[in-house]
């Protein structure tokens, strides 16, 4: 099957080189608006190498995050970036504002360069002299799979095995949104009335999206999905809504906001204060629970996560009563 | 290989070529709206065609109607975000390119 | 070269892509750029070293990807609010030792 292997071998450095070549594009473009679209575009490529590396869970989760709501994140910070200075020329243009070092082929910076090169030949050089099958933790996952509540192996590792990391994550996510809020004072957008075609779209797909994020969250029992993924659609829904100028930010009131984004740090600390009282362990769940507990879990994780890359969207923006402090 | 395999392979190969096709619109013609109009168009028909293609090899009914939704999302956002590029360029007083 | 070790080796590179970028260019929006395309690259070699398990790959370092790609994006939130303000307050979009004036 010596043809079988050339193809693969062809389509994996094909997919390598593009990434690198992405990569290095949206690094060295002049243009910053261009730099942000390769950006996304790389990530887009990135969720099919992650496939191609059976990890269907990752590519749902860069899909959702890495390229979709980081890549809304650019646009918008590069959107409000030109807007506050008083130059004339449009946000679209082909220059950037600022001269930026952006390294052209005839001005390599060398110091960086060479430390560059030691870098990267001592981690290929381990890496090369890695064994080239190596089981892992895969031997000792597959065996407590039975014990952990749920059949998909990630889904178990996240939230049964190596849950206190999931708690603590649920922590940054708020830390992130609380130093942003205490940035405070973003520009205050006045999102004009969006137009037909784009009410229209949020109209039928914010249901729709409320719905995948729950197929999401309940098949990552048994199969890739989960509360990132899950979560990170409900976000994404935010933005779309935030986008058309719905003013979310007036219409809830602040304290459900909060309680929302606390919700998800608050149940993980809470199940751990319990499975130590009661199992002496940290988040030890007990077997004949532990699905229902891991649902559980979840659910109070997707609605924060979801809350939490709505307003980091959102960004310094006030809620009601500008006039309060958050 | 069956029939259903042959089938499966033209509809793909099919799907690759509107693929290609439309990226090829998009690398060669002149201006925003025309591109868009190859990108949308020559994108929506093949992924129709990759979607059929995959569905052949489906045993299951709901995985089916899985990417039927997946394809017609697709088409429903590729539009409305064609129609806001092509606004939005409208708006920055990017010419149409006349012959 | 098996197909975990060609894309280990991509990883490398994106990371190495990244961090030239974020030392050598100045405009913070690319630091932050760079800095998302160096994570990029060491996720990737983590998947890619998973996978060196065969036909289940060892779901540890799927589940920290996981938490990396969340953390990530929370992290390149927090430095866009940060270089928005910096730039409502200076108007410039670069840290002041790298300013051209």
């Amino acid at each position: 099957m010596e043809t079988i292997n050339l193809l693969i071998w062809s389509l994996d450095s094909l997919l390598g080189l593009s990434l690198l070549w992405l990569a290095w594009r949206a690094l060295t473009t002049p243009d910053l608006f261009k730099a942000v679209v390769l950006f996304i575009a790389f990530g887009l490529l990135i969720t099919l190498v992650w496939v191609r590396l059976d990890a269907p869970d990752v590519a749902l989760a860069e899909a959702a995050i890495g390229a979709g709501l980081t890549g809304a994140l650019l646009l918008s910070a590069l959107a409000r970036l030109d807007s506050t200075h008083s130059d004339p020329a449009s946000v679209y243009s082909g220059k950037t504002r600022v001269n930026n070092e952006s390294a052209g082929p005839e001005s390599i910076h060398w110091w960086p360069f060479s430390l560059l090169v030691l870098v990267s030949s001592g981690l290929g050089f381990i890496i090369l002299s890695m064994p080239v099958a190596f089981m892992g933790l895969s031997p000792e996952v597959s065996d407590q799979l039975a014990n952990s509540g749920v059949e998909n192996p990630v889904t178990a590792v996240l939230l049964n095995f190596r849950a206190y990391d999931t708690l603590l994550e649920m922590v940054v996510l708020l830390i992130a949104l609380l130093g942003v809020w205490s940035l405070g004072g973003g520009v205050k957008h006045k999102e004009p009335f969006p137009g037909t075609v784009l009410d229209i779209l949020t109209r039928l797909l914010t249901p729709v999206l409320i719905l995948v994020s729950a197929y999401l969250l309940w098949v990552g029992a048994h199969a890739p999905g989960g509360a990132f993924q899950a979560g990170s659609v409900l976000g994404a829904a935010g933005v779309l809504l935030m986008l058309s100028g719905w003013q979310l930010q007036m219409n809830i009131p602040v304290l459900l906001i909060r309680l929302i984004l606390l919700a998800g740090p608050f149940a993980f600390i809470a199940m751990a204060v319990i499975t130590i009282m009661i199992e002496g362990q940290l988040l030890q769940f007990p077997v004949a629970q532990a699905g229902l507990l891991i649902l559980l879990l979840e659910t109070f994780a997707t609605l924060s996560i979801g809350a939490t890359l709505a307003a980091l969207f959102l960004g310094g923006q006030t809620w009601k009563n500008d006039e309060e402090s958050l | 290989m069956t029939i259903i395999d042959y089938i499966s392979v033209i509809l793909l190969v099919a799907g690759a070529f509107f693929f290609l096709a439309g990226t090829l619109g998009l690398l060669r013609f002149p201006d925003v709206y025309t591109r868009l109009h190859a990108l949308t168009k020559a994108d929506n028909l093949g992924l129709g065609l990759t979607v059929t293609g995959l569905i052949l090899q489906l045993e299951s009914w709901l995985v089916a109607g899985k990417l039927l939704l997946i394809w017609i999302l697709i088409l429903l956002a590729g539009a409305s975000v064609a129609h806001l590029i092509a606004k939005g360029a409208l708006r920055r007083k990017v010419r149409l390119w006349k012959q | 070269m098996t197909t975990p070790i060609l894309y280990a080796l991509t990883g490398i590179g994106l990371f190495s892509l990244g961090l030239y970028s974020l030392i050598v260019q100045a405009h913070l929006l690319r630091k932050i750029l760079a800095i998302n395309i160096m994570g990029s690259g060491v996720f990737l070699v983590l998947i890619a070293l998973a996978k060196r398990s065969g036909e289940i790959p060892d779901p540890v370092p799927h589940a920290m990807v996981i938490t990396g790609i969340v953390v990530a994006v929370s992290a390149t939130a927090l430095a866009l609010s940060m270089m928005l303000k910096l730039n409502m307050e200076t108007h410039h979009a670069e840290l002041p030792d790298d300013q051209q004036g």
